[in-house]
């Protein structure tokens, strides 16, 4: 996915001199197709991701488009104040853009597992949150992002993501895309465990148990009407992210069932635990270690429902 | 010392208006940090009526030179030269940090005239680096000043910031730094000694000078060519007084965070003349 973004970002910059790209010395192998193309609209700060993110602020201010860039916590948590003062209360155009959020870089350990990242960046005011699930929402999702005029954080996959939708997609930012109809429950998910979310949802169909699926895949703004209608629909709602459960794709949409008083017989949040991640492993082996596979989705599924 | 220039004049006789204000302004609004305010006067001063180029009646006129303040706690000074000038109206600044004003205690882009909000430390110096990056590969002719003080170049954001503008040769950027040698809880040489700050500048690769940051002519001499070297940063060191104008409140660190009671508001005047 992380090569699908950069491609469509240099085909978008070739039309569009405002683009630019604040490094913070990451995205060896992905990013210099940009830099031979326009290289006096990127530049690399060194390690430095405060500086990265003021840098884009300034370089936005002056009316252009800045994309930060780097790897899971790195251009939010590291510089999170950046991004609140400087872009967030000036409402500046610059684009966050973390690879591989969650447990995408596994073995790395803690360090560089982003699983806090959702919660924080929904919890400004002015930013957009977007978890693209696939490459048809990746490649749609940056030119939605880069026609957004304000704070955007884009959390990116950073492999060669397996299709969640079959066909074409119409994205539009905080419109949900129903990936597959069912009555009996609703799954919401968003970003790249919806390729662990689908395969779960077939699989849960084969023994009579039909899932509507929806990719959430922006968090903020949300799609409240979406969820109503899962709650009053279905009648049952889980939530997948690959996440911390604390303030996460989950909370939001138990804020937004609480808000309309429409909480449905059955609720689930799966994600991460209250705690850092201990095992050492690959992303897929973690994942399966802390439920978010998707036969053990299936199986939470399968047993929340017919208990 | 000053030459009895009209110009000098007028300098001096705002930088005595600016701390008139602040001190009336922190009075009223039981506030803190008049001491920072009042040893950036005569700089304020300089900066706006020698050295920027900004209009007042078109605050984001788009050929503007970009000043921020990063040592945003003494934004109260700021607001003080900006209604002087005619950004806004005078009776403003009666809302200072007070219930319903418009002028919050750390300076905000809010206000007419403020290019950017700041308040906490170490973030003026990389936007004000993005401003002038993005200026030059534009080819515009503006220039960038970001005012900084002791405390803000503690800050490691700073550092990020000041080797990168060098790497990439912004001499449309300049840092003038208010060096008045006191932060928060005591004074900088005893919290984090930034000597020799301008031989450690120019091994950063920055042009500094130094200069008395309360006088008027100094100031201006230093910033009337720009940059200080073709290809470098200029780095202007002005060693102010914290407190300066005000005798008891001079070189303390009581006056970063003190209030300024109804006698201490009289006295201050009578001292600088303004009663």
């Amino acid at each position: 996915m992380r090569t699908l973004f950069n491609k469509v970002l240099v085909e978008r910059a070739k039309k569009d001199k405002r683009i630019y790209m604040i490094l913070a010395d990451i995205g060896y192998g992905e990013i210099e197709p940009f830099r031979e193309a326009f290289p006096e609209r990127w530049y690399n700060c060194g390690v430095a991701e405060q500086n990265m993110t003021g840098v884009a602020c300034g370089v936005a201010m002056e009316g252009n488009i800045a994309i930060t860039y780097s790897i899971a916590n790195f251009p939010t948590l590291r510089c999170l104040e950046q991004i609140r003062n400087d872009v967030c209360y000036h409402n500046v155009n610059v684009k966050v853009v973390i690879i591989g959020g969650g447990l995408a870089y596994g073995a790395l350990g803690v360090s560089h597992q982003a699983t806090e990242d959702i919660a924080i960046m929904r919890a400004l005011p002015n930013m957009v949150v977007f978890c693209p699930c696939d490459f048809a929402e990746a490649e749609a999702g940056v030119h939605a992002m880069l026609d957004y005029d304000g704070p955007f954080y884009y959390r990116c996959g950073y492999k060669k993501e397996p299709p969640v939708h079959d066909g074409p997609i119409k994205l539009k930012l905080g419109k949900s895309i129903q990936v597959r109809d069912g009555n009996d429950a609703t799954i919401i998910f968003a970003g790249t465990i919806g390729n662990q979310v689908t395969p779960a949802a077939e699989a849960l169909a084969l023994q009579g148990i039909n899932c509507r699926v929806i990719s959430m895949h922006t968090v903020k703004p949300i799609d409240r009407k979406a969820i109503v209608a899962a709650a009053k629909e279905t009648g049952a709602i889980i939530t997948v992210e690959e996440h911390q459960l604390n303030g996460g794709l989950g909370g939001a949409v138990s804020e937004v069932l609480c808000d309309e008083c429409v909480a449905p017989g059955k609720f689930l949040r799966l994600g991460l635990p209250d705690k850092y991640i201990s095992k050492v492993g690959g992303h897929e082996w973690l994942l399966d270690q802390y439920g978010l596979s998707a036969p053990k989705i299936e199986k939470t599924v399968r047993n929340l429902l017919t208990k | 010392m000053a030459k009895s220039n009209a110009w000098v004049e007028e300098c001096n006789d705002l930088a005595l208006k600016v701390r008139e204000h602040c001190l009336r302004m922190t009075h009223r609004g039981k506030s803190g940090h008049v001491g920072s305010m009042l040893s950036m006067a005569e700089i304020l001063s300089v900066l706006y009526k020698r050295v920027l180029k900004v209009d007042p009646k078109q605050p984001k006129w788009a050929g503007r030179d970009r000043f921020i303040l990063s040592k945003g706690h003494g934004g109260g000074a700021v607001y003080a030269v900006l209604t002087e000038l005619g950004f806004f109206p005078e009776d403003w600044l009666q809302g200072y940090y007070r219930d319903e004003g418009r002028l919050m205690g750390h300076i905000s882009h809010y206000v007419p005239g403020v290019e950017f909000s700041t308040g906490s430390l170490g973030h003026g110096l990389p936007v004000a680096v993005g401003m002038a990056l993005a200026a030059k590969v534009a080819g515009k002719k503006h220039r960038v000043i970001c005012l900084m003080s002791d405390g803000d170049c503690d800050e490691g954001s700073s550092w990020e910031a000041l080797m990168f503008a060098a790497q990439h040769h912004l001499d449309n950027l300049t840092v003038v730094v208010d060096y008045n040698k006191v932060q928060a809880l005591g004074h900088s040489k005893d919290v984090i000694d930034l000597e020799p700050f301008a031989k450690k500048m120019e091994d950063f690769h920055w042009a500094a000078k130094e200069v008395d940051g309360h006088d008027v002519v100094a100031i201006d001499a230093a910033l009337k060519k720009l940059p200080f070297e073709k290809g470098k940063p200029s780095w202007l060191i002005c060693h102010t007084i914290k407190g300066k104008g005000v005798s008891w409140m001079e070189d303390t660190v009581s006056c970063h965070y003190g209030c300024v009671n109804d006698a201490q508001l009289a006295k201050a005047l009578k001292e600088l003349g303004v009663e």
